[in-house]
């Protein structure tokens, strides 16, 4: 069992959900990063993705293509990423995912970047751009290790294509809320709930949804169907500003909205 | 790979996983794969469908102006000293290059799947204006997208595409190239894939673009084959064309990759220098690594960050290459060399004024490749060289480069 099951374990025989607050590694130094991590969690956050900076990130929009441009300007190295992990997650109560390309994974060793993401702390990989055609090797080695390999299911996944990335995820499935890139979103799809009741009727393992939710209203609305929210752009945004202003002020802030979301969870 | 023996090339591939070798594959968000999926599935039925194989024929034929002619550049040859240079004319295609062929061909695939929406990356602006062009043929709404450096490089095409109705979205971030755009329109594609098809450009991204691009430009190849039995009684010995994504090159190869005793000799771009950012050559310095979907030699850094890389012509400038070009490359079909900018400028000026032939930029690397070779080879011994564009687009640009103001 990996941290992510046991938690979800946990939070599943209390009755509670799940909130994951992403952030991106080193915006705007990795220092920071490490703060914010640990306020998140002292706030409430179950889980933390960390972004991990890539140059041609596809499936995401503005706000987080932004922070990955400012983290690699200054020069920040997967190395170094690793390392302020190590010292973080010790003290954090919450499994850390980190979310990577797949161009970075393979550039770094896939064997190598499972061993040190398990020494650093690391509990599961979601790897945007790795299918579930291309993920076997990567899934063998997460599995001989405990770490959870996340799968993404997106509304345009056909259902039958959706049972076999649910066999294959593990800590729990990704449900993408929006065809589209990441991003804060006013309103949701429609049926979105339904989709997400349908996913549930199919699978065990734990239903966690991203893509555009920003607002309380997303949270009510979704909290319901799922064991948890995935929340990336909306932080981002906030800590986008510690470059230019005193940053105990948006550390605050950024805990300031993570409790607002989970006042609503 | 490398600790594996080399297996000759086939033209089987690739395989239902996209797979070149080791090459290719699909590495795309989740929300992409049933687009692909379904663009797999149409295409292989269009492969076998009479009636849209003919369709596209006749568009050839009678919209492109194909078979384009092979001609022989005597003078060019003479200057050169040495085997015969004949160019396939690519440039005397409607739009002025080959990328036309691909376009009309991912047209009529969107068609046939209910998709009334295109978008298009371009670098140097040629896909661009081919991507219009067809869209404008065919009455589809087309958004192309267009890092902002190479707006600035290729004013005429940009005009051009607004002409035919194209909406030119310009693309600020990273080094404002052609990567920039692909991963602007990855993006839109992200949200409008249920009505829209992304005409790629090149025979780059995720399966099954790279099969498909190679396979509506191999009309390059075999009209190559077919003109050189005719006029010739027998094939070239060597044939050289241009590598950015790599497109009119996989064309051209394609249809010689077993016929064992034809030399292929693929051009990258040399840039400034040799040294890191300075070139465009992935299959020379490079190596394999992930980027726009798809497994294949890439210009990175240790950490997998995709590096920034330079030439002059837009069209070349690219830090990634087709998987089949990889597999071309460790099997040792294809024999890659790089090429300066400089020197694929003094290409340019030679095949100006010797053949009345303004060469693009990009050919112009290709041309200057099938001199070099031509010098070493014996008068009776025929260089093929894909003149993959016409030169205008470049006029400004080449004016720039050369210091001249003319206001």
């Amino acid at each position: 069992m990996s941290a992510i099951d046991q938690l979800f374990e946990q939070l599943r025989s209390e009755g509670r959900k799940a909130l994951m607050p992403f952030v991106t590694a080193g915006d705007p130094d990795l220092e920071f990063t490490s703060e914010v991590l640990q306020e998140i969690v002292a706030r409430g956050a179950s889980l933390c993705e960390v972004g991990i900076p890539y140059s041609d990130p596809i499936a995401d929009g503005p706000v987080i293509q932004a922070s990955y441009t400012r983290a690699l300007d200054k020069r920040v190295k997967l190395a170094r990423i690793l390392e302020m992990l190590t010292e973080t997650t010790p003290a954090l109560r919450a499994p850390v995912v980190t979310m990577v390309s797949y161009a970075i994974v393979y550039r770094y060793g896939v064997q190598k970047y499972c061993d040190d993401a398990c020494k650093a702390g690391i509990a599961g990989l979601i790897v945007p751009d790795l299918p579930v055609e291309e993920s076997q090797g990567l899934a063998g080695l997460c599995r001989e290790r405990d770490l959870s390999l996340i799968q993404l299911v997106a509304p345009t996944t056909p259902r039958d294509r959706t049972l076999q990335i649910c066999e294959t995820s593990s800590g729990f499935v990704y449900y993408v809320s929006i065809t589209g890139i990441t991003g804060e979103r006013t309103e949701l799809p429609d049926d979105i709930v339904e989709k997400v009741t349908w996913l549930r009727s199919q699978t065990k393992l734990p239903i966690c949804i991203g893509f555009g939710i920003a607002k309380p209203e997303h949270v009510k609305l979704l909290a319901p169907v799922a064991d948890g929210l995935i929340v990336g752009s909306a932080i981002v945004r906030r800590i986008a500003e510690a470059d230019r202003r005193p940053r105990d002020e948006v550390l605050r802030e950024v805990g300031d909205y993570v409790a607002t979301l989970l006042a609503a969870l | 790979m490398s600790n594996r023996p080399p297996q000759p090339a086939t033209t089987v591939v690739p395989d239902a996983r996209g797979r070149f070798g080791p090459f290719g594959g699909r590495y795309v968000p989740e929300t992409l794969v049933g687009a692909l999926d379904q663009l797999a599935a149409e295409y292989a039925k269009a492969k076998e469908d009479d009636g849209f194989q003919a369709e596209l024929a006749g568009l050839f034929r009678d919209f492109v102006g194909r078979p384009s002619p092979l001609y022989h550049a005597k003078r060019l040859s003479e200057q050169a000293g040495g085997a015969q240079i004949y160019f396939k004319r690519e440039d005397v295609n409607h739009t002025g290059a080959h990328k036309i062929n691909n376009t009309l061909g991912q047209c009529l695939l969107a068609m046939r799947m209910g998709k009334r929406r295109v978008i298009a990356e371009t670098g140097a602006g040629q896909h661009g204006v081919a991507t219009a062009t067809a869209c404008a043929h065919f009455g589809l709404p087309c958004v192309v997208y267009m890092g902002e450096e190479d707006i600035r490089r290729q004013k005429p095409n940009v005009f051009s595409m607004k002409l035919l109705g194209a909406e030119v979205r310009p693309v600020t971030s990273g080094a404002r190239t052609l990567r920039d755009a692909i991963n602007e329109a990855m993006r839109d594609w992200m949200a409008s894939v249920d009505n829209t098809h992304y005409v790629l450009g090149s025979v780059v991204g995720p399966h099954p673009f790279p099969q498909i691009v190679r396979d509506f430009q191999s009309v390059i190849g075999k009209e190559t084959i077919e003109q050189s039995l005719a006029r010739l009684d027998r094939l070239p010995d060597v044939v050289v064309a241009c590598v950015g994504g790599g497109s009119n090159a996989a064309g051209m190869f394609y249809p010689f990759i077993e016929h064992a005793e034809v030399k292929l000799v693929g051009v990258e771009a040399g840039g400034r220098s040799d040294s890191p950012g300075d070139h465009a050559s992935p299959l020379t310095f490079g190596q394999p690594g992930v980027l726009h979907g798809s497994y294949s030699y890439v210009m990175q850094d240790e950490d997998g960050q995709t590096c920034d890389v330079h030439s002059m012509s837009a069209g070349l400038d690219y830090p990634g290459v087709g998987p089949e070009h990889s597999y071309w490359k460790e099997t040792g079909r294809v024999t890659y060399e790089s090429c300066t900018d400089t020197t694929a400028m003094q290409a340019f000026d030679a095949c100006t004024a010797a053949e009345g032939i303004m060469p693009a930029l990009e050919s112009s690397h290709a041309v200057a490749k099938a001199m070099e070779i031509a010098r070493s080879r014996k008068p009776e011994e025929v260089i093929v060289v894909c003149l993959s564009g016409r030169g205008d687009k470049d006029a400004m640009e080449i004016a720039r480069l050369k210091g001249i103001d003319f206001g």
